[in-house]
């Protein structure tokens, strides 16, 4: 004989209740969802307050033509200051391009190093070491310009100043290099191994499994990789402060000084009062910036997601 | 066994020669950061000592040691964690154990993405914007925390939503066919398995927060302050800045002192790096399922 | 109601469906839908309380999709649709304000077992603590009362505290079922729960389970039409996304069926 289980809850059905529980989960629940929205809450936030704050610029001192096509940015001049970002935009996207052309070839080699021909431990070894190379801060690259280039570069081209858009070019291409290596190699890892296999069942060899399946596949993610490379030399601040000679100057060769955006923020927000139509303007190259970055990542992240569903 | 063929021999050849050319590409990758490296430690090391670690500069920042920033950079830190590890934890949370799998999710992950690839200068001006005038904070390391805690959140979201991702899905099951709801299931279940994960993610981002510098100048970090923080309102010095200050602001300083402050700073860096890495590691070879 | 479940508990067998025992679980009219395509169409049956419900099947028959719908884990599968009624205790779970309580009175075992990643006895105290059971001597009754009903006490008594996923698959199965008991459910639902487990195991669960139903209702959804037969009160065949019969298992198995597509599942001829 059985007896009931004396511990068995009752059989009612009284059990349908909300208890303390279900309205803890509740809360929770709308506690992360708050959280899961806030990454967008500072996304607009951002947008909002430094719009904000360049926004009587934007209304009174501001001219399109002037901003964008004048190579003079004299925003301390008592009579007449102009407030040019071309050469700004000719520093940066000099350093910038420079900095790809040294990044892309050793990252993409080295990715494709690390993802189809190194293995096991030696792999092991090298992501690590790509990662801690990512995590060198952007000051610490700015100082190597600053006090090791810039000795070299005065050396070896005898120029007298070697403070550049070779230095920052340099600079930021080993910069960015560890970033786009560590994407660039996942976008290799996305490839399905079938792929490999199939090519290599057909009698191809490994490299031209790489170069006529591997990087075709994985050519979206590569490009996106590149992208988000420029996206980051784009908003670098620190290095090409320190590395470029900061000089308006609209670029002749590579041992030309420049003058990149960021740097332009970066030096003279400090130095202006807060409303004043200089410190709205550095505000106003700010939203540039916010919208040129946004719109490359935008790109790159639909890229990247472009091949994921295919 | 077989005889190779010319053309094996020759596909041989060009793959060896190709492993060789991306090696290479690899090695010169890395080459300059060891260069740099030694150089750092070779005209730096000479001045680091715990005297250089533990007291104030002197004779306008020419001489002396680096404790006013060092300590600066730990408040900084400090609050910045107390800030966006809750936030970022719980973002992963809604992203990983609630969010579905549409438009909006998606728009989610494009903020994350956009908050981590906006320039860190602009991160500065939304600083000075927010927190500095709009709330008031002053320039302060409240305002220079929060400023770093919104440009490294996604750190934090990201890496805690690997963690949580890792944590098999059939346990959930399990709990809710148990009659657990969400959230005791997170917090019985899921979260304990993730901690560990979450937490190399925390030291990646204290890396991360430490070496910045752009989003400090202008909300909280000061150039040379003769006086230690006494709270989150006050400003501080701070390493990062402190680095850039010495190196480029600062008249008649010895060649190995800005030498000796990168050192420290890339060495505080590297560490949290490596900790988190090796961290990573440990917990990847000791699964519980 | 209490003399018909002692009435009930000495019974062995319910011989005769007319013996209408309280209607634990009536289900009607109930289609799943994953996306477009149904999983299971029109099924009308009811579980009695204190049997063996048992529900035999080839594979995609829609018996695992079945007891979701049950429990209400349908909800974590928003590709998942229901139509359809099904009454627990005489309440209709769609519309139940707090499914968490009703799943809580449900225990499921799965076709693996899985253990969670806490000690043994963690594992089965989990339930309890969710009901916010604190205290450690209220907790040690039920985790050796449910360990020991699920036959597995003896052999884990001296390690409760090492981790549950350490054991054997044939001992994490029946953790599972002690974890289930844990709940003190009123209804316990087997999915398939010896496909990972040794059959020695497998006669200990089942004599287990002839126990527990003294206690609660079962049911048991199984591929192997024999462990039916040994366990079950009434069982259900289902086929391909329908409830093709239900009735007295002992019927089903000397050729009482209603339909041909019984007998031969039954017979071995197909599944």
């Amino acid at each position: 004989m059985s007896v009931i289980n004396p511990l068995n809850r009752s059989m009612t059905t009284d059990f349908d209740s909300r208890n303390m529980d279900w309205y803890i989960d509740k809360f929770v629940q709308f506690i992360v969802f708050v959280a899961g929205i806030s990454a967008i809450i500072f996304i607009i936030g951002i947008f909002i307050f430094i719009t904000m704050e360049g926004f009587g610029f934007l209304l009174e001192d501001f001219s399109f033509r002037e901003f964008f096509f004048s190579p003079f940015w004299e925003p301390s001049d008592e009579d007449a200051p102009e407030y040019g970002i071309l050469a700004l935009v000719a520093g940066t996207a000099s350093v910038t391009g420079l900095a790809m052309i040294v990044a892309i070839p050793f990252s993409l080699g080295a990715a494709i190093f690390i993802g189809e021909f190194a293995s096991g431990k030696m792999r092991e070894y090298l992501k690590v070491l790509v990662e801690l190379l990512a995590a060198i801060p952007s000051v610490v690259w700015g100082f190597i310009g600053l006090s090791i280039m810039n000795p070299l570069i005065i050396d070896l081209f005898d120029v007298p100043v070697g403070l550049n858009v070779l230095n920052a070019g340099i600079i930021l291409g080993l910069m960015a290099a560890p970033i786009m290596t560590s994407i660039a190699e996942d976008a290799l890892k996305a490839v399905p191994d079938r792929y490999r296999e199939a090519a290599e069942a057909l009698g191809a060899t490994r490299w031209q499994v790489i170069f006529k399946t591997v990087l075709p596949a994985a050519k979206n993610g590569l490009l996106g990789a590149v992208l988000l490379g420029v996206g980051r030399g784009f908003g670098e601040t620190m290095a090409v402060l320190m590395a470029t000679g900061h000089a308006v100057n609209i670029p002749g060769s590579l041992f030309d000084p420049v003058r990149a955006l960021t740097a332009t923020i970066a030096a003279e927000l400090g130095e202006t009062a807060v409303g004043s139509p200089h410190y709205q303007a550095l505000f106003t190259i700010g939203i540039f910036l916010f919208i040129i970055t946004f719109i490359i990542n935008l790109t790159a992240d639909l890229i990247v997601r472009g091949i994921r569903k295919g | 066994m077989f005889a190779e063929s010319a053309l094996n021999v020759r596909n041989k050849r060009v793959q060896n020669l190709f492993r060789i050319l991306f090696l290479m590409m690899t090695v010169l990758l890395i080459i300059p950061v060891v260069i740099i490296l030694a150089t750092l430690i070779a005209k730096g090391g000479s001045i680091i000592s715990i005297d250089f670690l533990f007291t104030d500069p002197t004779n306008g920042m020419t001489a002396g040691g680096i404790f006013p920033a060092l300590l600066g950079t730990v408040w900084i830190v400090a609050v910045a964690l107390l800030a966006s590890v809750p936030l970022g934890v719980a973002a992963a949370i809604y992203l990983n154990e609630y969010a579905g799998d549409n438009w909006f999710t998606r728009i989610i992950q494009l903020a994350i993405i956009n908050l981590a690839g906006v320039p860190s200068i602009v991160h500065a001006l939304f600083g000075v914007g927010a927190f500095v005038i709009f709330f008031g904070f002053g320039t302060s390391i409240l305002a220079a925390s929060l400023t770093l805690a919104i440009m490294t959140l996604p750190v934090v979201i990201v890496s805690t939503r690997e963690s949580l991702r890792a944590v098999p899905q059939a346990f959930r099951e399990a709990c809710w066919n148990m009659g657990a709801t969400r959230w005791q299931t997170i917090r019985r279940v899921v979260l304990p398995n993730a901690v560990s994960g979450i937490l190399t993610g925390v030291i990646l981002e204290v890396s991360r927060t430490t070496g910045e510098t752009a989003p400090i100048m202008f909300t909280g970090a000061a150039f040379f302050l003769p006086f230690l923080p006494q709270g989150v309102f006050d400003q501080t010095m701070a390493l990062s800045l402190h680095l850039f200050v010495v190196a480029t602001q600062v008249p008649g300083v010895p060649d190995n002192l800005p030498f000796g402050v990168a050192l420290v700073l890339i060495a505080m860096v590297l560490l949290m790096n490596s900790i988190s890495i090796a961290f990573r590691m440990y917990l990847r070879g000791k699964k519980k399922w | 109601m209490v003399d018909m479940n002692v009435n009930l508990a000495a019974a062995d067998k319910i011989v005769d469906p007319a013996f209408a025992a309280p209607v634990k679980l009536g289900v009607s009219d109930l289609t799943i839908r994953y996306g477009g395509t149904a999983a299971l169409s029109g099924v009308n049956l009811e579980v009695r309380e204190h049997e063996i419900f048992g529900i035999i099947g080839p594979a995609n028959a829609g018996k695992t999709s079945f007891l979701k719908t049950l429990n209400r884990m349908d909800t974590f599968n928003t590709n998942m649709s229901v139509e359809g009624e099904i009454l627990f205790n005489g309440l209709n779970v769609q519309n139940l304000k707090n499914i968490y309580a009703l799943r809580s009175r449900i225990g499921v075992v799965f076709p693996l077992p899985v253990g969670l990643p806490l000690t043994i006895y963690e594992n089965v105290a989990l339930s309890p603590r969710l009901r916010g059971i604190k205290r450690k001597s209220e907790l040690d009754v039920i985790v050796e009362r449910c360990l020991s009903r699920a036959a597995l006490w003896d052999e884990v008594k001296d390690r409760l505290n090492s981790l549950g996923s350490l054991l054997s698959g044939g001992q994490q199965q029946r953790l599972t079922i002690a974890r289930a008991l844990s709940q003190e459910p009123d209804l316990l639902m087997l999915d398939e729960f010896s496909i990972a487990v040794d059959p020695v195991t497998t006669m200990r669960i089942e004599d287990v389970l002839k126990e527990l139903k003294h206690d609660m209702t079962i049911i048991l959804v199984t591929n192997l039409v024999q462990q039916a037969r040994r366990l079950a009160d009434r069982t259900a065949f289902f086929l391909e996304g329908e409830c093709v019969e239900v009735g007295i298992t002992e019927d089903l198995f000397t050729g009482e069926v209603k339909d041909q597509r019984t007998r031969d599942y039954v017979e071995g001829k197909f599944g």
